[in-house]
């Protein structure tokens, strides 16, 4: 076979591979948006495009649009500022309680706003611990929605970066170090250029996160603060102005866009094959009062940034009742809904595992198919392409699923896998992003390695490949499922009255007054806590007890 | 259906417990086959909640199974249900309010149908009487509550009026929420402006800025976090003793305390109060209208009317239902609400909202 | 002494991996630590390079105390021994990013580098990607990356293990000329005594993270110290023997020891050229069990019987065929009576 045989036939497999979650994202999201979109923009047959320059001349949008970015941006770089010591904390150092406390950081991302942004409120609102120790309160400020978006998305770069950061070979530092490096200089100079494809990809689903965000924004700002999110929800919910709505959703995706595309531009010129190794013979004991003192400041931040709000949802969940919201979520008074609240466990569950396979085959697919770098530039596009859902608001591809997917066979409006699949949307880069700078690391010779084995391609992958992302694969797939445990926006949109889920039982319960409504909204966030907190650390467990496997 | 079992299936592979089936395997497709499908589907925003007998009652009285499906918040709903018009995800839609029921008309969301028994709908309910497009089912107050401790602790009495609300007595005392994102917000504006007319209301809300109005961003943050006299507030430790609410919202704090109280901790500012009526309608290309209408008739049935109350904490709409004995003795419905015709709603609420999103919260 | 290590101990868990290590490198001298895998070696290096704090003990460097003194402060180069070249820089990038570090102005940087690519045997290489390089020029750049910012001592780390035997030949006697041509003083740990002779001016065999045996390589050949480094060392004619009046019983019969021999209950060692061969009808009757060509001899192993397999050393010609009866006579100049 001649080279440019082989590589043709390399290229149809990756093509091959790409179908499906070609095919997936082009059905239940390039689709249902380019719908609804349409719908706004044209009337009687006819595209309105003078609307684009109308909306931009209002000066309140451009107002909003530079808020937007700004705000993301700040967020973004505070929270790789707070986050990558943890990140290195939890990669490098052996210490009591890690594996629980690496599965509480995650809690938060899981937890509808409308709850956590209460449980924020304890440490910057009134009477909270800035108040208690300082006499000072953010709520109401920026600061609010910056601090609460370095909670919400603290896990994201411990988990991206830290994945990669524990199987970094630290014997690279260390021959720095041995070359005049100071600790900070070995760092810069050696770990950094290894880990930024990881820190950049971090740093783009933080942003694309804060960007589109929505309930911290108005929950911890107040109604002063709006960003394009909310202005586009409010648009199609309530004005029902599908034109405005149409110009803010392309505005919006042309500033994604554009950040992804910077984000793949800067990432190209990163990525190198590295030296991987076991994550397990990278951890050790903190060494000296040095070491346990930076420790020390990482989980002390750890506990007043994210413990503290979460273990003020718990103590509300204990009324003077002592553990009668929980007794009350068993039982079924009808009234709320249908079922005993306690159901709604059952509920999230089984849409979360659906949620997370359909994650899992098509990201896993996309990030196997986006391995080579060498791949063509229609690969690249796809690459940037996955990214696209975290940046469209849940209300635009709501509705589009609405007006796109109305007729057999993908009449899947009233459907329960509409849920899974729209929480996909949102897992699948979770899952491109953890696993792709982990496989585009696998040294190529230990493919050719397995193929001079006698291993085909596949077979080589599951050998070799595999198992050096399996630990990946398992972050990531923790993710997907943290994801769907906690997504509200999807939800609500085809929720049961017999089958709530816990964030949608949890809205429903704040929704009305009520001591016993209160209390029952807070129980049921904390099993929700505690259900997420468990599905990661079952995670964790799965993977050690593998690794004699490989 | 397939794809239920092999989550099932999934789901005990990767060692969870066994879950409960998803409860979707007898789906018949939307809204179902055609005018002789056996179910019918009931299209609501998420507030949506009724007893289990009374759904038991309608299947067993109709011989039809109803389908519930939420379809986001209010507005949400209606704007879906314009979106899908020609081609429904179910038969009836329920909970188009008054501040909607405009939009929902002008853009032909429904067929006519009187449903049985209308003749004993209250006559301040009735619209539409020409056509019948919709049905009132039920009706809410919007009024500012307050937290009686805190007024007998403070020796104050409790504002009774809009004009109270601005007496320097009660400054830096309001939370209201954000009109152009929550129903309430909206409803305490067009309270305003039906009671100080189109252009008197924004001197009214200079006013209350000046005395210290907060805007919440939504009736959770307002009334769990920022108001005194509800449970989450009281752990939150928050100091704004009136909110804007609704009418039932102490009776629900009554009857969603354990034990029960023999006063309402919370009460009601009488004159303070905007009406607002929710309105169902058979959707104009329903898969099932004969359902549909069954379902219409049920809705304002005795059982359903009776059951309501305690579910949807909104009051009847019909004559003879029962209110219940806690609702009458703590949440009595506004004598002389705030109306406003759904028309004017319609006309006026863009420009409103966004004159008072700059003049409030800029 | 450029270093000093007094009762230097590290332990992991509960084990000592180095036990009161006491050691002395002067300047320009070539130490080797020689030793099994698990015998310490490379922690020794660690902890003398700062990666590994002692739990007791003291490290001098130029007669000061390094306790609390960070690796990049210590002025020595560790070259490792899967070489940690940085992936991301090319060879250039490699060899002089201990320049960068230690503030050497960018003309200076590019003139040394080239310097130490034609004094490795790699010129013009700075422009070449790491991954592109075979494993005896990774060994040249991680080898000139080390001797760039010239630390006054230079560790090494099983230098030449990935390497191939001819290669390995070549290489050491390379690196020997080098450093003494450079001046360099350097510590160095591997299992390979050949490359340790080699190398070193004085061999130190380590077992159990506590010296056995520390002097030149002359010495620890002709006298090693005690039955494990005798074995270490590849030697198998080690037995238990007691000794009286230049004469040691063993299960081999009697042997004749040196002159001023120490008496009683020792362990012998009886190197292969001591083992003769003569007709089978004198001397201890053995059986040829097998034969190894070493190159400039044959390596036979030898059967007695009730005694342990011996082995000796034969001329190519006159070496016997496997299954041959041959006896064996001892020649006291190739006995060492140990410890």
């Amino acid at each position: 076979m001649t080279r440019s045989a082989a590589k043709r036939r390399g290229n149809a497999a990756r093509l091959g591979l790409m179908a499906v979650p070609v095919a997936f994202f082009a059905v239940f999201f390039a689709y249902p948006v380019a719908a609804i979109v349409a719908r706004g923009l044209k009337a009687d047959g006819t595209w309105q495009l003078g609307r684009i320059g109308e909306v931009l001349a209002q000066s309140d949008v451009r107002q909003v649009l530079w808020f937007t970015t700004w705000q993301a941006l700040a967020s973004t770089a505070l929270t790789l500022l707070v986050a990558l010591p943890g990140a290195y904390a939890f990669a490098r150092y052996d210490f009591p309680g890690k594996q629980v406390l690496r599965a509480v950081v995650t809690v938060p991302f899981v937890l509808p706003t409308v709850v956590v942004g209460s449980a924020f409120m304890a440490l910057v609102g009134r009477g909270g611990l800035l108040d208690d120790l300082w006499g000072f309160r953010l709520d109401t400020t920026v600061w609010a929605i910056l601090l609460a978006h370095v909670f919400f998305n603290y896990a994201v770069v411990v988990r991206t970066v830290g994945g990669l950061w524990s199987q970094l070979d630290p014997r690279q530092e260390e021959a720095a170090r041995m070359l005049g490096a100071s600790r900070f200089a070995a760092w810069r100079t050696v770990t950094l250029p290894a880990l930024a494809p990881a820190v950049a990809a971090a740093a783009l689903m933080v942003f694309l996160f804060t960007f589109t965000s929505f309930g911290v924004v108005q929950i911890l700002g107040g109604p002063a603060f709006s960003t394009l999110e909310v202005e586009i929800y409010r648009q199609t919910s309530e004005i029902f102005d599908l034109p405005t709505a149409a110009v803010l959703t392309m505005i919006q995706f042309v500033a994604v866009g554009s950040i992804l595309a910077l984000h793949a531009w800067t990432v190209r010129r990163r990525e190198t094959a590295l030296r991987l190794v076991d994550a397990s013979v990278t951890a050790r004991r903190p060494r000296g009062a040095g070491q346990w003192a930076f420790l020390g400041a990482v989980v002390a931040t750890v506990a007043v940034l994210i413990l503290l709000p979460l273990a003020v949802l718990v103590q509300r969940s204990f009324g003077g009742a002592g553990l009668g919201y929980y007794r009350a979520l068993t039982e079924d008074e009808g009234g709320v809904f249908l079922v005993p609240p306690i159901e709604a466990v059952g509920n999230s569950l089984q849409y979360a595992v659906a949620a997370t396979a359909i994650a899992v085959v098509i990201g896993g697919l996309a990030a196997v198919a986006l391995t080579r770098r060498d791949a063509g530039r229609l690969v690249r596009g796809f690459d940037a392409l996955l990214m696209l859902p975290l940046g469209v608001s849940a209300v635009t591809v709501g509705f589009g699923f609405l007006i796109a997917l109305d007729e057999p066979p993908l009449d899947l409006r009233a459907s329960w896998i509409l849920v899974p699949l729209a929480q996909a949307l949102v897992g699948v880069p979770f899952v491109v992003r953890t696993m792709l700078p982990v496989l585009r690391a696998v040294d190529v010779r230990l493919r050719e390695a397995a193929a001079v084995l006698g291993a085909s391609p596949w077979r080589a992958w599951r050998e070799v490949d595999l198992p050096m992302v399996r630990r990946a694969l398992l972050i990531a797939a923790g993710f997907a499922f943290a994801v769907s445990l906690g997504e509200f926006g999807a939800t609500v949109f085809i929720a049961r009255p017999e089958n709530p889920t816990l964030p949608v039982a949890v809205a429903r319960l704040l929704g009305r007054p009520g001591d016993l409504n209160y209390g029952q909204a807070m129980a049921l966030s904390t099993i929700l806590m505690i259900v997420c907190a468990v599905a990661l650390l079952v995670l964790e467990r799965l993977r050690t007890d593998r690794t004699g496997e490989f | 259906m397939g794809i239920t079992k092999k989550v099932t299936v999934l789901a005990v592979g990767l060692g969870l417990v066994t879950l409960s089936a998803c409860g979707s395997s007898d789906d018949g497709g939307t809204g179902g086959d055609g005018g002789g499908s056996r179910t019918v589907t009931l299209v609501s925003h998420n507030s949506w909640a009724v007893s289990k007998d009374v759904v038991a009652a309608f299947e067993k009285q109709s011989g039809y199974r109803l389908k519930v499906l939420e379809d986001g918040d209010a507005g949400q709903a209606v704007n879906k249900a314009v979106l899908t018009k020609d081609n429904p995800q179910g038969d009836v839609l329920f909970g188009v309010d008054n501040t909607l029921l405009s939009r929902a008309l002008d853009n032909g969301l429904f067929q006519p149908y009187e449903a049985k028994g209308s003749g004993s709908i209250l006559p301040e309910y009735r619209v539409d009487e020409d056509q019948h497009r919709v049905t009132p089912v039920d009706s809410g107050d919007i009024c500012v509550n307050y937290d009686k401790a805190w007024f007998a602790e403070h020796d104050l009495t409790p504002p009774k009026t809009f004009d109270d609300l601005i007496k320097p007595e009660y400054k830096d005392l309001l939370v209201v929420e954000n009109a152009s994102t929550s129903s309430p917000g909206l409803g305490f504006l067009l309270g305003t402006a039906a009671k100080y007319g189109d252009e008197g209301w924004q001197d009214y809300w200079k006013k209350l800025k000046a005395n210290g109005v907060k805007v919440a961003g939504g009736w959770e943050q307002a009334y769990n976090e920022e108001f005194s006299g509800s449970a989450g507030g009281r752990k939150a430790g928050a100091d704004r003793p009136l909110v804007v609410s609704y009418a039932s919202s102490p009776p629900a704090e009554v009857i969603y305390a354990d034990p029960k109280p023999d006063t309402a901790p919370t009460g009601v500012a009488e004159d303070t109060c905007f009406r607002q009526v929710e309105y169902a309608g058979l959707l104009a290309n329903a898969k099932n209208p004969e359902g549909g209408k069954a379902l219409l008739d049920f809705l304002i049935g005795t059982t359903f009317q009776d059951d309501m109350p305690l579910n949807m904490f909104v009051y009847p709409v019909v004559e003879g239902a029962r209110v219940p004995e806690d609702f009458a003795r703590f949440g009595p419905q506004a004598k002389a609400p705030q109306t406003m015709e759904p028309a004017k709603i319609a006309e006026n609420r863009d420009q409103w909202v966004k004159s008072w999103t700059s003049l409030v919260l800029r | 002494m450029l270093l000093n290590l007094e009762s230097a101990t590290v332990r992991f868990g509960g084990r000592a991996v180095l036990d009161a290590v006491g050691l002395g490198v002067a300047e320009h001298e070539i130490v080797c630590v020689l030793g099994p895998s698990g015998s310490g070696k490379s922690t020794l290096l660690r902890a003398v390079a700062g990666l590994q704090p002692l739990d007791s003990g003291r490290i001098l460097l130029d007669g000061h105390d390094q306790a609390g003194v960070p690796a990049h402060r210590r002025g020595v180069g560790l070259m490792f021994q899967d070489h940690q070249l940085f992936p991301q820089r090319d060879v250039g990038g490699n060899v002089s990013f201990g320049l960068r570090m230690h503030g050497t102005p960018r003309d200076e940087r590019r003139r040394r580098v080239e310097e130490l690519l034609d004094l490795v045997g790699l010129p013009g290489a700075a422009g070449r990607a790491v991954a592109a390089l075979s494993g005896g020029e990774q060994q040249r750049v991680a080898l000139a990356r080390a001797l760039a910012p010239s630390p006054r001592l230079l560790m090494l780390d099983e230098p030449l293990g990935q390497l191939d035997r001819s290669l390995r030949e070549r290489l050491v006697v390379e690196l020997r000329e080098l450093f003494g041509r450079l001046g360099t003083t350097v510590l160095a740990v591997t299992h390979d005594q050949g490359e340790a002779f080699a190398l070193a001016d004085r061999v130190v065999v380590m077992r159990d993270g506590r010296i056995a045996q520390s002097g030149t390589p002359l010495e620890v050949w002709q006298r090693p110290a005690d039955a494990f480094v005798a074995r270490f060392l590849g030697f198998e004619n080690v037995v238990g023997a007691t000794v009286t009046d230049g004469v040691a019983v063993t299960p081999w019969g009697k042997v004749p020891v040196p002159d001023g021999a120490p008496q009683g209950a020792r362990t012998l060692l009886v190197r292969p050229a001591g083992v003769r061969l003569v007709p089978a009808d004198e001397g201890l009757r053995c059986t040829v069990a097998a034969r190894t060509f070493r190159g400039t001899h044959v390596a036979v192993r030898l059967r007695p019987e009730d005694a342990p397999l011996l082995e000796a050393a034969c001329a190519l010609r006159s070496a016997p065929e496997v299954g041959d009866e041959v006896g064996v006579e001892f020649d006291g100049a190739e006995i060492t009576v140990l410890g």
